[in-house]
């Protein structure tokens, strides 16, 4: 093939400088800047004080959570779901939830699992009793994972149905139980699914926010809700920028560690 | 791999899609509350519904944000997809991942620090908050998710394929669309599927960047949100949610009788 | 290739369609030319027939926009791209916009029905003379507690919110002011202090409060309270007002040591197109009728003395909303602290949030 040159990349570069290089660049200056207006990297010394430091524990101990679920509960589904029939249309349909509004399903979820919610109602009948889910570790986790169950599905349903079905009717052939043609077969040809689900899921957890207030009633403080409350509440958009920038850091870091792929979430 | 699944399974199916679904209910099933509340059942009613119908201005809101969806979703497809084929071009290892990295930066990003930081680039170009701000930002945050869901088939392409075409005398411009384009066809129906949802649902952007009236559907939930949901925004969810799965009905048995397999674009990232 | 070409085409004429019918809604709506005014508002915070009543009255058309804090509506202003020919915003932040001179003086000739305003509301600190401002709402924080989910137990104090008997059961609001200022006031200093000392020890008396406390929520604080998902809660009174309308088993409080009183009051942005719809709106608010029937809809406590005479005594008598002199006076206007102090506010008030039971 002969050498072209490549014109494409002209208007795409120009809208990257646009978009996306100027925007950052914004950020990172901004970062430097006290609220008083004054260059200072009191801002990332800030970020070193125990509670900052907690911060950044708790959002990565609450990401990997949710991951962690998220994976549990995405693997099974989307394992049987490339065995069921229409499973087209199904996997559509575990994307539709996605483009309901999320703060109204959020606010749902207040409803149902509020004192007198639906959830309530049906363990008092069940006989365990009322119990407080709302503004719990466990609430946030589960509308979390709620949230991001899609984006975990996706991949791993994809890399399932790429497995050319002839390698397990040959580890059949050659006496495989079920579950060894799983373990051995199907599972490790799934891995690449899996990681880019887990980066899906992991990297927007991080940095979530909304719902550790609506959910969490603010008990669970991420990196993400800092982020928002210093630039739309405080106004410390240093502090908020000098956050984001370490953010954007450990994200690069996560990519380059698991690959390059993954994706933002629409509904962080 | 034709397997049935046992029992078990669509045990396990059925209690997952009661689970994702069953907030999406609750907001349907309170969409007829008299009460007009979103906790105590009072009776039956359509008055919501009614209201949805006749509120003007929440109609111009809902077209605003099909207006933006469509436009950002289709713009940053082509932008996406010249994008992959730049990236594809690349040929050194360091340009391409750094090029690569550029376009992820975005995709990683919470969405509060993509809307603060277009709103101080706007401010710096002196564009007036509204319509325009909207749309540019959208795309923005589209583009390189285009481009994620493109590279891939992009690569998948053998490049023998370009060679051949070429041997046969086709222009450059002739195998762009008549080998490229069709080739990419699914990734591309993914990037614009992809970048629909994204335009539809983003919040914290379109709270930044928006101004001097105009507002998008999330942005009027967010401040309607401030009493505890209107019911009437309820009303507006049911008929949505109910029009996307006639949609996605509607399409799914269409293409199946045409006997084709249904090409969900979303169905391959 | 044809499937894409089609698919795009598609695209770009539904997107033309539907924005050529926007604009057929909007200019039948009259949205449209510069027979408008934009009013930046919080939400659900005028009551929507005097809206129309005012463009039946004016023939102008009202272009209605919300905002959920003070600070979303300032960083929207001070971006310059949006043009508001009237805001309402509190009183810190009016100091704030006039600091950075971002408000036009208004014009108190084309203001004449001011005179209805109590002068108690007049004149003060955070805009000397009313040069800018013009006063829409005022209101107070305070406790609302819900006695059918109490045994008996009552509040007149800020310490009442310590008793442990209500482990788990108490919501704040989400404000670093409002939070940290109960904890100043709790201890018997201004909440508008701004001793280090006094400081971390509110701190670490709010501390101490959190094993009662369920949540720290925003608006959707109301809906918790009127759904009796906690018996207790701090509040703005207009949310209180808006609470007790909705579930009347629910009781507002004052506390005795003191509290914020805020104001909310009507500005003119320097980007305000329509100058003279502005000020004609702000008269038309002022109106002791238009005045007594938004007191009645929005449920907070107007600064209008005619329009007080025309409400029903159950709302002009309530002590809760309107209280007596001798409580007003232990009540504090939040100052404007400066940035770098206000920030510590809310370091302080993080730390609180972190605070694990």
């Amino acid at each position: 093939m002969t050498r072209t040159r490549n014109l494409y990349l002209i208007p795409y570069a120009a809208w990257m400088l646009l978009f996306v290089a100027t925007p950052i660049v914004l950020i990172v200056y901004n970062s430097f800047f006290d609220v008083e207006g004054h260059f200072t990297w009191g801002n990332f010394e800030k970020f070193l004080t125990p509670v900052y430091l907690r911060m950044t524990f708790n959002s990565f101990w609450y990401a990997f959570l949710i991951t962690a679920f998220s994976l549990l509960v995405a693997y099974p589904t989307a394992y049987w779901l490339t065995r069921a029939k229409h499973k087209q249309l199904w996997l559509l349909l575990i994307i539709v939830p996605s483009w309901i509004n999320l703060l109204l399903k959020t606010y749902a979820f207040i409803g149902l699992f509020g004192t007198y919610g639906f959830v309530n109602a049906v363990f008092e009948a069940v006989g365990i009793g009322t119990r407080q889910i709302l503004f719990t570790d466990f609430s946030f986790v589960f509308v979390s994972v709620y949230i991001f169950i899609p984006f975990m599905i996706l991949p791993i349903y994809n890399a399932l149905e790429e497995i050319n079905p002839s390698l397990l009717y040959a580890a059949r052939d050659l006496g495989a139980s079920p579950w060894m043609a799983f373990r051995r077969v199907v599972f490790p040809l799934t891995l690449e699914g899996v990681k880019a689900g887990c980066q899906a899921v992991f990297i927007p957890a991080l940095s979530l926010f909304m719902i550790t207030r609506l959910i969490a009633g603010n008990r669970v403080v991420t990196l993400g809700t800092a982020i928002e409350q210093h630039f739309l509440v405080t106004q410390d958009w240093g502090m908020g920028s000098a956050i984001a920038v370490l953010l954007i850091i450990v994200m690069a870091v996560i990519m380059l560690m698991t690959g390059t792929r993954g994706a933002r979430n629409p509904v962080r | 791999m034709k397997m049935k699944n046992g029992k078990l399974a669509n045990v396990y199916l059925v209690a997952v899609f009661v689970v994702l679904y069953a907030p999406i209910f609750y907001l349907m099933v309170y969409s007829f509350n008299s009460a007009g509340t979103m906790h105590g059942f009072e009776s039956f009613t359509l008055e919501w519904y009614e209201e949805v119908f006749q509120d003007t201005r929440l109609l111009i809101i809902v077209l605003n944000t099909v207006v933006i969806a469509l436009l950002s979703s289709a713009i940053s497809t082509i932008l996406g997809v010249i994008g992959a084929l730049a990236i594809q071009r690349v040929r050194k290892l360091r340009q391409r991942n750094s090029l690569l990295a550029m376009n992820n930066v975005l995709i990683v990003s919470p969405d509060v620090i993509i809307g603060a930081s277009f709103l101080i680039f706007f401010t710096m170009l002196g564009i007036q908050l509204g319509f325009t701000s909207v749309l540019l930002s959208h795309i923005a945050f589209s583009v390189p998710i285009v481009v994620l869901m493109v590279l891939p088939k992009l690569q998948e392409m053998s490049p023998t394929l370009i060679d051949a075409a070429k041997d046969l005398g086709a222009s450059s411009w002739g195998v762009l669309t008549k080998v490229i384009l069709p080739f990419l066809r699914p990734g591309i129906f993914a990037g614009f599927f992809m970048a629909l949802t994204y335009s539809l649902d983003d919040f914290a952007v379109t709270f930044f960047v928006t101004g001097n009236g105009y507002t998008t559907l999330s942005v009027e939930i967010y401040s309607r949100a401030r009493q505890g949901i209107s019911p009437s925004i309820n009303a507006l969810s049911t008929l949505i949610f109910l029009f996307t799965i006639t949609l996605v009905l509607g399409y799914y048995f269409l293409t199946r009788r045409t006997s084709r397999k249904p090409d969900w674009g979303v169905v391959q990232p | 290739m044809k499937q894409l070409v089609r698919l795009f085409a598609a695209v770009f004429a539904a997107a033309l369609g539907l924005m050529y019918w926007t604009s057929h809604l909007n200019s039948s709506q009259g949205y449209s030319g510069a027979n408008t005014i934009t009013i930046f508002n919080w939400g659900d915070y005028i009551d929507p027939d005097l809206i129309a009543e005012f463009e039946e009255e004016t023939g102008l058309k009202v272009i209605y926009q919300t905002f959920d804090s003070n600070e979303a509506m300032m960083t929207k202003i001070e971006q310059g791209g949006t043009a508001y020919d009237i805001a309402i915003p509190s009183e810190y932040a009016i100091s704030k916009l006039k600091e950075e001179g971002l408000l036009l003086p208004i014009d108190h000739s084309k203001v004449p029905n001011l005179d209805n305003i109590d002068e108690r509301f007049l004149d003060l600190s955070f805009d000397p003379g009313n040069e800018y401002s013009i006063p829409y709402f005022w209101g107070t924080v305070g406790i609302i507690y819900n006695p059918t989910l109490l045994d008996g137990q009552s509040f007149e104090s800020w310490d009442d919110l310590w008793n442990p008997e209500l482990r788990n059961r108490i919501l704040l609001v989400d404000g670093a002011r409002e939070v940290i200022g109960f904890g100043l006031n709790s201890l018997g200093y201004s909440l508008n202090d701004t001793n280090e000392e006094h400081l971390q020890e509110a701190k670490r008396k709010l501390g101490t409060l959190t094993p009662n406390v369920k949540a720290i929520v925003g608006d959707e604080i109301k809906m918790l309270l009127a759904g009796e998902e906690a018996a207790v809660g701090v509040v703005w009174s207009g949310d209180a007002a808006e609470v007790m309308w909705e579930n009347e088993n629910l009781d507002y409080v004052i506390p005795q040591e003191g509290s914020n009183v805020w104001f909310d009051n009507m500005v003119i942005p320097t980007s305000a197109r329509n100058l003279e719809g502005a000020h004609q709106f702000i008269n038309f608010m002022l109106d002791p009728e238009i005045a007594a029937r938004n007191a009645e809809y929005v449920g907070y406590s107007t600064p209008n003395a005619k329009a007080l005479e025309l409400l029903p005594e159950d709302i002009s008598q309530d002590e809760r909303f309107y209280p007596p002199p001798e409580l007003t006076d232990k009540l504090e206007v939040y100052e404007n602290l400066g940035k770098k102090m206000l920030s510590h506010y809310n370091e302080l008030f993080l730390e609180f949030k972190m605070h694990r039971k």
